[in-house]
């Protein structure tokens, strides 16, 4: 297990959250460590990215707590602007802001967030874009960019906070089969230089690369977690054997090991 | 027939370099051709209607009365310095309740967005204001604040211009609210969602990325209300106040000659052509934008 001496991140206790009486969340648990990457999987519905938006404070909880580097922040009277500020969130949608180009939609929240002034904050944004190669995009709008690399602007606009924990939302579910892969090298490099990330994916085959833990979330419970190799390859739960079997049968986890 | 148009968009802005073949040079002159010849059966047209047009009107019977009550040009040259006068006046009027009632309707707009049981009756007020200024009569209005607050004799009551221009502002304040409103829900939520997940307050999301993006797609109707309110600012003459309506009546008083009104309709309407060609051009503009252009 990744259970070692590194301090823990993220630790949700009894997570409840309902939406008219329709129970999304249900005593849930979760725990990430420092520079660990989580994937959580699970059918269409069973609450994942609940769960992100939950942790980011958008969603209000109905029960549990939430703790990001010890401190409480679903405790009451704590600002949620300031939690949010060190956690980066990616959407499915992308959510680019249609009326600025790339490098406003950058450094808006290291200026107006942050303090930072104009010149530091677009030279680390031309920066970060130049690493995923998108230099050259830094004046478009994002509706000249194609979807992989709206997608991968929208990775580095959480970057550009210094984010402590990463929450990717099925990041590639919107792109083409061929730029899925520009996006998934990005994850896998931010992944060696130690960030620490909690990503919603269809993609089995990229929760077993990236993964540390694979969390398998039915029903609004995390009901079965542990290493890729064992909980992807030997699953115990029935619920998950069952889960999995209709991907492979949908062909969507390739190569096994 | 969508390639010719992009072909030749990109003849034009492409290096002088490329030599158009013979197929496109065949292709432009017979563009060319087209246009000589629509441009052509445009002004014959315009000429027929025209004519039919003048000979109606000017072998109608009473024509000639017609023209000399309402069309002297002695009577229009006498009256126009006055009438000019009066539509600087207008012209004020109209900037001052412009601005106003923008941002008197963008205030009401995003208040009546804020959400939480704390904003109830900031929401409430909004709203009911709204409805009230929407529904009421903008002559109502204008005889309730020029003549009935002075009636109140309060201590520094404003002039009765400056009351007629707080009952117009008040008036399209309500509609402009609306329309601002419709802006700002257009904006996908998950476009503050993005915004918030970025540790931006409240009003930074507001400010920096929903109202851009809702301004933007409403400019049109926005200014198609603001040419509307150039019109109805000559309203405030039946308050007192001279402004090109008023002074063009109290010039056709004294000569019991009509002509002094077409000149004033003549000169709101060369006032507003400006506005309504800003108006055609922005709402061109965002429809280019929504094709993806
Ligand atoms: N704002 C909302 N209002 C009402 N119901 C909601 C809302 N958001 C989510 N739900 C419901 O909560 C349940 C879980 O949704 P969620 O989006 O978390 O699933 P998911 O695991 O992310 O699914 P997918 O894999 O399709 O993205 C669904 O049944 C959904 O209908
Ligand atoms: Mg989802």
């Amino acid at each position: 297990m990744g259970a070692t001496s590194a301090p823990e991140v993220l630790r949700c206790r009894g997570l409840r959250k309902e939406f008219g009486g329709q129970v999304v969340l249900d005593g849930l648990d979760l725990t990430v460590a420092e520079h660990q990457v989580v994937a959580l999987i699970g059918a269409s519905g069973s609450g994942k990215s609940t769960l992100l938006r939950c942790v980011n404070l958008l969603e209000e909880l109905h029960d549990g707590t939430i703790a990001l580097d010890g401190e409480e922040i679903s405790a009451p009277g704590v600002d949620p602007d300031r939690v949010r500020r060190r956690i980066g969130m990616v959407f499915q949608s992308y959510n680019l802001f249609p009326h600025l180009n790339v490098l406003d939609n950058i450094t808006l929240a290291p200026r107006r967030v942050h303090g930072h002034s104009r010149a530091e904050a677009e030279q680390r944004a031309r920066e970060l874009l130049a690493r995923v190669g998108l230099a050259e995009k830094a004046d478009a709008y994002p509706d000249r960019l194609s979807g992989g690399q709206q997608q991968r602007v929208a990775i580095v606009r959480a970057l550009a906070n210094s984010p402590r924990l990463l929450l990717l939302d099925e990041v590639t579910s919107a792109l083409d089969p061929e730029l899925v892969g520009e996006v998934l090298t990005m994850i896998r490099d931010l992944k060696a230089e130690g960030m620490t990330m909690v990503l919603a994916t269809h993609e089995m085959g990229f929760a077993r690369d990236v993964a540390d833990q694979v969390c398998f979330l039915d029903a609004g419970r995390v009901i079965e977690s542990g290493p890729p190799e064992q909980v992807l390859a030997a699953p115990t739960h029935p619920r998950t054997r069952q889960f999995l079997a209709r991907i492979i049968e949908a062909g969507r986890l390739p190569g096994r090991p | 027939m969508a390639r010719p148009g992009g072909a030749s968009a990109r003849t034009d802005v492409s290096t002088t370099a490329h030599q158009p073949s013979p197929a496109q040079l065949a292709r432009n002159a017979y563009r060319r051709r087209q246009t000589v010849v629509s441009v052509l059966v445009a002004a014959a047209s315009t000429a027929v209607v025209g004519t039919l047009l003048a000979v109606t009107v000017t072998g109608a019977p009473g024509w000639e009365r017609v023209r000399q009550t309402f069309l002297d040009p002695q009577v229009a040259w006498d009256a126009l310095p006055r009438v000019l006068t009066g539509l600087w006046l207008n012209v004020r009027l109209l900037v001052c309740c412009a601005i106003g009632a923008l941002l008197l309707g963008l205030l009401i707009a995003v208040l009546r967005t804020l959400r939480g049981p704390v904003f109830f009756p900031v929401r409430a007020l909004a709203a009911g204001y709204t409805y009230t200024f929407r529904g009421l009569p903008l002559i109502i209005v204008l005889y309730l604040f020029a003549f009935g607050v002075p009636g109140l004799r309060l201590q520094g009551t404003p002039s009765v211009l400056v009351l007629g221009a707080l009952a117009l502002i008040l008036t399209y304040g309500g509609y402009l609210a609306e329309v601002f409103r419709a802006g700002i829900e257009s904006v996908h939520p998950s476009q503050l969602a993005a915004a918030r997940s970025l540790g931006l307050s409240y009003r930074q999301a507001m400010r920096h990325v929903v109202l851009p993006q809702a301004v933007r797609r409403v400019a049109p109707p926005l200014l198609n209300d603001v040419v509307s309110l150039q019109k109805d600012v000559g309203l405030i003459s039946l308050a007192g106040p001279i402004d090109a309506v008023r002074a063009a009546q109290l010039a056709s008083a004294q000569t019991f000659n009509y002509t002094p009104y077409i000149l004033a309709g003549v000169l709101f309407v060369l006032l507003a052509i400006p506005l309504i060609a800003v108006t055609d051009q922005v709402t061109l503009r965002a429809a280019r934008r929504q094709s993806g252009g």
